[in-house]
C-alpha cells in the first residue's frame, strides 16, 4: 500500500494510524524559521469515530488506508446483515453488519440511496442522506383544532425510528426528517 | 481527486494595494537611512547546509554551469557584497523553502533582508523596531531572553534542563520512537513553537534574544550568566515569528566548522549533504566587515497589518494556484 509523507498531508486523506483507518480533518504545519518542522494533525478514527490529535516530524509518513465512499441502494436485511447494492449499474452487492450500520439502521428504507464507506472492500460505515422521507406507522390520534404551534407527541416511523411531531400528524402520513438531528421537518403528503 | 484549476488570485485588490504600500514604506525607510538597495541571484550555484532548511534544486544548464538552487535566503550573496565593500545594504528578495506550506508558510515568499555595517544586534533590533512599528503603528517591542521566555511560559530552563526531562516533557505530543531522532534542539523547537510562540507578542511586540549557542546559526556567540548564548534575535507579534537577526559571524574558520557540523547533522538525519559554498567562504577569508543582519518575512508583516491569520490572504497566487 502507498504511504503519504508529511508533505502530502491534507484534510480528507485516508490513512492508517495504530492499525485503524482514519480520515485527516486538519493539518497544521508548524516551523520556527531556523528550527525543526512539525505537522499537527487532527484525524477521525473511522472505526470508533473518535478524533485523535497527533504530531509528526517533517519527513515522517503514514500508510494509506484503502477507504472509499460509494453510493449504494439499500435492499433488505436478513436479520444479521443489511444488504446494499452499488448504484453504478454493476449490481455489485455488499453486506454490512450491525456495527457498520450502527444508528443508521433507524433511517434505512428499501430502495433509498446511502453512502457506504468501504474499508479493504468491506462496509465500515453507512451514512444516511441528510433528509429521509418516512411514513408514520403509529402515533396518538390528532385532536381537532390542533395547530402547528401546539405541542408535540412521539410518532413511530416505518423504520422504527421515533421522532417528535406536531399534534396534527396522523398515522399514514409521510414525514421529512433530518437524520443529523433526528428532528421532524415537515409533512411530505397526506395519504 | 484532482482539484479544478483556479485562475483567480487569492489576494483581494485591497491586499495588493497594501503590499505595494509596504514595499514603498520599506524603500522609503532605507532610502532615508542611506542603505543601498541591491539584487542578488534567486538562482544560485549552492544551497545551504542548514539541516532544517530544504532548498529547491533547479535543473539549470547554461554557461557551463549545471544545476543550481533556488535560494533559501540571499544571505551568502549579500555577505559577498559586504566583503567587497558595498556598505550597508538591503534587499527585497523572493526566497524558496521546500516542504513548507501552512497558514504561515508558502514555499516561495518575500523576504526583506538587510545588513548594517558597524551595527551590533542591539542597534539592529532598534532599527527593526522602527521599521516594523512605523508600518504597523504598534507600541515598541520589549525584549525577553530565550531562557526567560521558555522558563516563564513553558516552565523549562533551556540551559539546565536535562535531555531526559526535555524528552519527557515532549511526550505529550510525540511517541518515544519519534523523539529518538529529534535531539535536544528539536525538542526545544517543539516547546518553542507549540507552547511559547503562541503566547509571544500578544500584548505588545517582543524580541526574543540570547538563543542557546547550539541554535546560533550564523550569529556570534558570547557568554551570558555563565552560559554560551548566540547574538541572535527574533521578533514576535501576536504569536507570529516575524524576523531573525544576527550580529554576524565573521570568522571564516568558525564558519567552516559550522558548515561541517551542519553536514554531520544532515548525515545523521538521513538528509543529503550539501556542497559548501566556497565563494562565500573565500569572501569571509577576504574579510567580512563587522555587521549585523536580519531577515524579515514581508508576507507575515502584511498579515499583521491586515489582521489576517492565513498567508494565502496576502499572496496573489499561493503555491496551489501558482
Amino acid at each position: 500500500m502507498a504511504s503519504y509523507s508529511t508533505n502530502e498531508f491534507r484534510s480528507g486523506l485516508k490513512v492508517l494510524l495504530d492499525g485503524d483507518p482514519c480520515i485527516m480533518l486538519e493539518n497544521e504545519f508548524v516551523k520556527p524559521g531556523k528550527g525543526q518542522a512539525f505537522n499537527r494533525v487532527k484525524l477521525r478514527n473511522l472505526m470508533t469515530n473518535r478524533v485523535w490529535e497527533r504530531t509528526f516530524k517533517s519527513g515522517e509518513s503514514l500508510e494509506a488506508a484503502d477507504v472509499v465512499e460509494q453510493d449504494m441502494e439499500y435492499l433488505y436485511t436478513d436479520g444479521e446483515f443489511w444488504h446494499f447494492m452499488l448504484t453504478d449499474g454493476s449490481f455489485e452487492q455488499y453486506a454490512a453488519d450491525a456495527k457498520a450500520v450502527g444508528d443508521t439502521v433507524k433511517w434505512l428504507k428499501e430502495q433509498d440511496v446511502y453512502t457506504v464507506t468501504l474499508y479493504n472492500g468491506a462496509p465500515l460505515t453507512v451514512t444516511p442522506p441528510n433528509f429521509v422521507e418516512l411514513e408514520v406507522v403509529d402515533t396518538d390520534p390528532g385532536m381537532k383544532g390542533d395547530t402547528a404551534q401546539g405541542g408535540s407527541k412521539p410518532a413511530t416511523l416505518s423504520t422504527g425510528a421515533v421522532v417528535n411531531v406536531p399534534l396534527f400528524i396522523t398515522i399514514g402520513e409521510v414525514l421529512k426528517v433530518d437524520t443529523r438531528s433526528g428532528e421532524y421537518v415537515n409533512r411530505v403528503k397526506s395519504s | 481527486m484532482t482539484d479544478r484549476p483556479v485562475w483567480q488570485p487569492a489576494a483581494t485588490r485591497a491586499v495588493l494595494e497594501s503590499r505595494a504600500q509596504l514595499l514603498a514604506h520599506v524603500r522609503g525607510f532605507f532610502s532615508e537611512r542611506q542603505v543601498l538597495e541591491v539584487e542578488t541571484p534567486v538562482l544560485g550555484r549552492h544551497g545551504v547546509t542548514d539541516v532544517n532548511l530544504d532548498g529547491i534544486p533547479a535543473a539549470v544548464e547554461a554557461g557551463g554551469v549545471q544545476g543550481g538552487w533556488l535560494q533559501t535566503s540571499p544571505e551568502y550573496h549579500m555577505k559577498r557584497l559586504l566583503a567587497a565593500g558595498a556598505g550597508s545594504i538591503f534587499q527585497v528578495a523572493r526566497v524558496f523553502r521546500n516542504g513548507e506550506r501552512g497558514k504561515r508558510h508558502n514555499p516561495e515568499f518575500s523576504m526583506l533582508e538587510w545588513y548594517r555595517v558597524g551595527f551590533d544586534d542591539q542597534q539592529l533590533m532598534r532599527e527593526v523596531a522602527d521599521l516594523v512599528c512605523g508600518w504597523l503603528e504598534c507600541s515598541p517591542p520589549v525584549t525577553l531572553s530565550y531562557r526567560d521566555a521558555m522558563h516563564s511560559i513553558a516552565g523549562i530552563d533551556p540551559m539546565t534542563v536535562t535531555d531526559r526531562e526535555l524528552e519527557r516533557y515532549c511526550e505529550q505530543w510525540l511517541e518515544p520512537e519519534q523523539l529518538a531522532g529529534l535531539g535536544r534542539d528539536g525538542c526545544l523547537d517543539l516547546v518553542m513553537s507549540f507552547v511559547v510562540e503562541p503566547e509571544l507578542g500578544r500584548e505588545q511586540p517582543v524580541f526574543i534574544n540570547r538563543y542557546p549557542a547550539s541554535q546560533a546559526a550564523l550569529a556570534r556567540i558570547s557568554e551570558h550568566q555563565g552560559y554560551e548564548v548566540a547574538h541572535r534575535f527574533e521578533l514576535y507579534i501576536n504569536g507570529l515569528e516575524l524576523c531573525n537577526g544576527y550580529w554576524e559571524l565573521t570568522d571564516p574558520a568558525d564558519q567552516r566548522a559550522r558548515f561541517a557540523a551542519d553536514n554531520r547533522l544532515r548525515r545523521a538525519s538521513g538528509k543529503p549533504e550539501m556542497a559548501i559554498d566556497d565563494a562565500f567562504l573565500a569572501a569571509l577569508d577576504n574579510g567580512l566587515p563587522d555587521c549585523a543582519g536580519v531577515a524579515l518575512g514581508l508576507d507575515r508583516l502584511l498579515m499583521l497589518k491586515l489582521g489576517s491569520t492565513d498567508i494565502r490572504d496576502v499572496l496573489a497566487f499561493p503555491i496551489e494556484r501558482a
